[in-house]
C-alpha cells in the first residue's frame, strides 16, 4: 500500500463519521482509528468526483479497492442519536457573530432548548432539541450550508 | 448568460432542463426529495440539495426550501419545469424578491392567465376566438344564471375561474340540474382553489384538442412555433400528442397563429407559452393558456428544430429572440407517447423497481426519460416515467417508427402503458387521424368490456 493511498484513507476517515476503519488488501492490512470525534465539515454538495456524498454514504469512495471493511459499533449508535436538519439553509451556532453559541459539546440539553440557527430566505430559524441528553458531537460547521436531513448533532439520551 | 441554474422539478423534465443548461455551459443545481435521491439527474448535477421528505407539499411545492437551496448554492436563476410551482405566480414573485431570475413569464402574466375569466377576456379583446358562454363571472342570482344557460344552449359546462387543467368543471345537460350543479361546483372551487367564482361555457360535443406554441422575448418579439394535437386523453390527461395537428389547413393555421401572437403582444407575454383550443366544425375555441413549458414541447422541437428549453433560458437571461417568424419552418411530423408506470388498461399506478430496461433507438427516435435499469419509481408522484417520441418526414413514417420503437422497448419489474400505445398506434381511426377528445376513453371502455 503506497503512502498516497494511506494519506487519502486518513483524509477520508477524518472527513467522515467513521471512528475506525480497517482494510485488508491481499496480504496488506491497515487500520485507522480516530481517537476523538472531530467537528465535521462535510459539504453535501459537489465533491471532487461530482458525486453527492451524505454522511451515511461517506464510506463508499473508500471501498473500491478494499477487500473487507470494518465500521465500529459507535457508528450505529450515533445514527439513532443524530439530530437531522429539518430544512435547507445556513447553519449557525450563535444568533450573531458576537453572541455566545447555543450549544457546546458536553452540554446537557432538554426538550425545547435551542441548539442552533438555520438561516433561510433571510429568516433565522431556531432549531430546538426534541430530546433530553448530552451533546456528544457537532457535525455541521458554523456558517456552512446544510440540506434537509443533514446530520447536525449527536445527542446521547440521558 | 447564467452561470448557475437551479432546476425546481423532478423526473424526466429535470433531466431535460439539465441537458439544456449543460449545453449552454451553465452549472446545474438539482433539488430533490428523499424519494428522489437516486435519480439520474441528481447524480449528474453539479450540485444537489435535498429539500425535504417525499410528499410534494414538503419538497417540490415547498417554496422556502427551494429558494433556500438557491441561496446556499448561489444559483442565479430557477427553472420551474412544468406542474408543481411552474404556474404559481406567488412563487415567481418570491423568486424575484429573493434576487433570482424566474425562467418563465412575469408573475403578473401568470396571475392573469391563471384567472380563467380574465384570460378569456384578454383573448376576446385580442381577437382570439373563445367558447361562447357567460362572458364573465356568474352572479349569485339564480334567474340570471338560468337565463344565461338558456341563451348559451345546453349542454353547458360550469367552470371555476381558479381552476384549469380539467379541474373544477361540471357538465350540465338539463335545466333542472343547473342550480344544484352550480352550488356544488362553487363549494368545490372554494375548497380547492380558494376562489368560488364560476363562469359558464357551451359544452362542445366532440371537439379536438389543438394547441399553439409561442415564444417571446422581453423586447416584444413574439413568434409562433406551430401547433400540436393532444386529443388522445384519458380523464384530461394527455397520452399521445403530435405535431403538426392533422387535417388543419395552412390558412387556418396562419389565422390562429396571428391571433395568438396578437394576444401575446397585448399582454406583454415573455418566454414560452401554449394557447389551448377546442376545435370543432372547423372552428377554434380558446380554452386556456399555459404560461409554462409543456410536457409535449418535444414534438414541436422536432418539427421546428428549435430547443424550446434553451430558448427559455436565453430569454430569461435577457437575450433577444434569435428567430423571426419567417425563420420558422415546419418540417415533417412528430408523435409522442407518454410512458407511464401504470397498468396499460386499468391505468392503476405501478411504482416499484425497474428490473430490466432496454431503450428503443434509431433514426427519428427520441427518448426523454430519467429511468435506468435498477431505478425505483417512487409512489409519491405522477406516473409518467418518460416520453417516447418518433419523428418522420410524414405522419405515416412517424407512426411506423413509433410502432417499431414501442416493440423494442423493454421495461420489466413494473407495469407500463407501452402495450396500450402499441394497440393505439395500430388502431385504424388513429392512423386516419383527427380524433376527438372522447375517442380514447370510449376505446378503453370498449376494450375493458371485451
Amino acid at each position: 500500500m503506497d503512502l498516497k493511498k494511506i494519506k487519502k484513507l486518513i483524509d477520508l476517515v477524518e472527513q467522515s463519521k467513521i471512528s475506525e476503519l480497517e482494510i485488508t488488501e491481499g496480504e496488506e492490512k491497515i487500520r485507522i482509528a480516530c481517537s476523538a470525534p472531530t467537528s465535521f465539515g462535510s459539504h453535501n454538495f459537489a465533491t471532487e468526483n461530482n458525486q453527492i456524498a451524505t454522511p451515511t454514504k461517506a464510506v463508499e469512495p473508500i471501498s473500491q479497492e478494499a477487500d473487507s471493511l470494518t465500521a465500529s459499533i459507535n457508528e450505529e449508535r450515533n445514527q439513532a442519536n443524530t439530530i437531522k436538519s429539518p430544512m435547507v439553509g445556513v447553519f449557525y451556532r450563535a444568533s450573531s457573530p458576537n453572541s455566545p453559541v447555543f450549544s457546546e459539546i458536553g452540554q446537557t440539553v432538554k426538550i425545547g432548548d435551542t441548539l442552533c440557527i438555520i438561516e433561510a430566505m433571510k429568516l433565522m430559524n431556531e432549531i430546538k432539541s426534541d430530546r433530553t441528553g448530552i451533546i456528544r458531537t457537532i457535525l455541521a460547521e458554523d456558517g456552512e450550508p446544510v440540506e434537509y436531513g443533514e446530520a447536525l448533532f449527536v445527542i446521547e439520551p440521558t | 448568460m447564467f452561470e448557475k441554474v437551479l432546476i425546481a422539478n423532478r423526473g424526466e423534465i429535470a433531466l431535460r432542463i439539465q441537458r439544456a443548461c449543460r449545453e449552454l455551459g451553465i452549472k446545474t443545481v438539482a433539488v430533490y426529495s428523499e424519494a428522489d435521491s437516486e435519480a439520474k439527474y441528481v447524480k449528474l448535477a453539479d450540485e444537489a440539495v435535498c429539500i425535504g421528505p417525499p410528499p410534494p407539499a414538503k419538497s417540490y411545492l415547498n417554496i422556502p426550501a427551494i429558494i433556500a437551496a438557491a441561496e446556499v448554492t448561489h444559483a442565479q436563476a430557477i427553472h420551474p419545469g412544468y406542474g408543481f410551482l411552474s404556474e404559481n405566480g406567488h412563487f415567481a414573485e418570491r423568486v424575484i424578491e429573493s434576487g433570482f431570475v424566474f425562467i418563465g413569464p412575469q408573475s403578473k402574466t401568470i396571475h392573469q392567465m391563471g384567472d380563467k375569466i380574465a384570460a378569456k377576456k384578454t383573448m376576446d379583446e385580442s381577437g382570439v376566438p373563445t367558447v361562447p358562454g357567460s362572458d364573465g363571472a356568474l352572479p349569485n342570482d339564480e334567474q340570471i344564471i338560468l337565463a344565461t344557460a338558456k341563451k348559451v344552449g345546453y349542454p353547458i359546462i360550469i367552470k371555476a375561474a381558479g381552476g384549469g387543467g380539467g379541474r373544477g368543471m361540471r357538465i350540465v345537460n338539463h335545466e333542472k340540474d343547473l342550480i344544484a350543479a352550480i352550488n356544488t361546483t362553487r363549494s368545490e372551487a372554494d375548497a380547492a382553489f380558494g376562489n368560488p367564482t364560476l363562469y359558464m361555457e357551451k359544452c362542445l360535443q366532440n371537439p379536438r384538442h389543438i394547441e399553439v406554441q409561442v415564444l417571446a422575448d422581453e423586447y416584444g418579439n413574439t413568434i409562433c412555433l406551430g401547433d400540436r394535437d393532444c386529443s388522445m386523453q384519458r380523464r384530461h390527461q394527455k397520452i399521445i400528442e403530435e405535431a403538426p395537428a392533422p387535417k388543419i389547413t395552412d390558412k387556418q393555421r396562419q389565422k390562429i397563429s396571428k391571433a395568438c401572437i396578437k394576444a401575446c403582444k397585448k399582454m406583454g407575454y415573455i418566454s414560452a407559452g401554449t394557447f389551448e383550443f377546442l376545435y370543432e366544425n372547423n372552428q377554434f375555441y380558446f380554452m386556456e393558456m399555459n404560461t409554462r413549458l409543456q410536457v409535449e414541447h418535444t414534438v414541436t422541437e422536432l418539427i421546428t428544430g428549435i430547443d424550446i428549453v434553451q430558448e427559455q433560458i436565453r430569454i430569461a437571461a435577457g437575450e433577444k429572440l434569435r428567430y423571426k417568424q419567417r425563420d420558422i419552418r415546419i418540417a415533417g411530423h412528430a408523435i409522442e407517447c407518454r410512458i407511464n408506470a401504470e397498468d396499460p388498461f386499468t391505468c392503476l399506478p405501478s411504482p416499484g423497481k425497474i428490473e430490466n430496461y432496454h431503450q428503443a433507438g434509431g433514426l427519428g427516435i427520441r427518448i426523454d426519460s430519467h429511468i435506468y435499469q435498477g431505478y425505483s419509481v417512487p409512489s409519491h408522484y405522477d406516473a409518467m416515467i418518460g416520453k417516447l417520441i418518433a419523428y418522420g418526414s410524414s405522419r405515416e413514417q412517424a407512426i411506423a417508427r413509433m410502432s417499431i420503437a414501442l416493440s423494442e422497448m423493454v421495461i420489466t419489474g413494473i407495469k407500463t402503458n407501452v402495450p396500450l400505445h402499441q394497440a393505439l398506434l395500430k388502431d385504424e381511426s388513429f392512423i386516419k387521424g383527427g380524433l376527438n377528445i372522447h375517442y380514447l376513453e370510449n376505446w378503453l371502455t370498449k376494450f375493458q368490456a371485451s
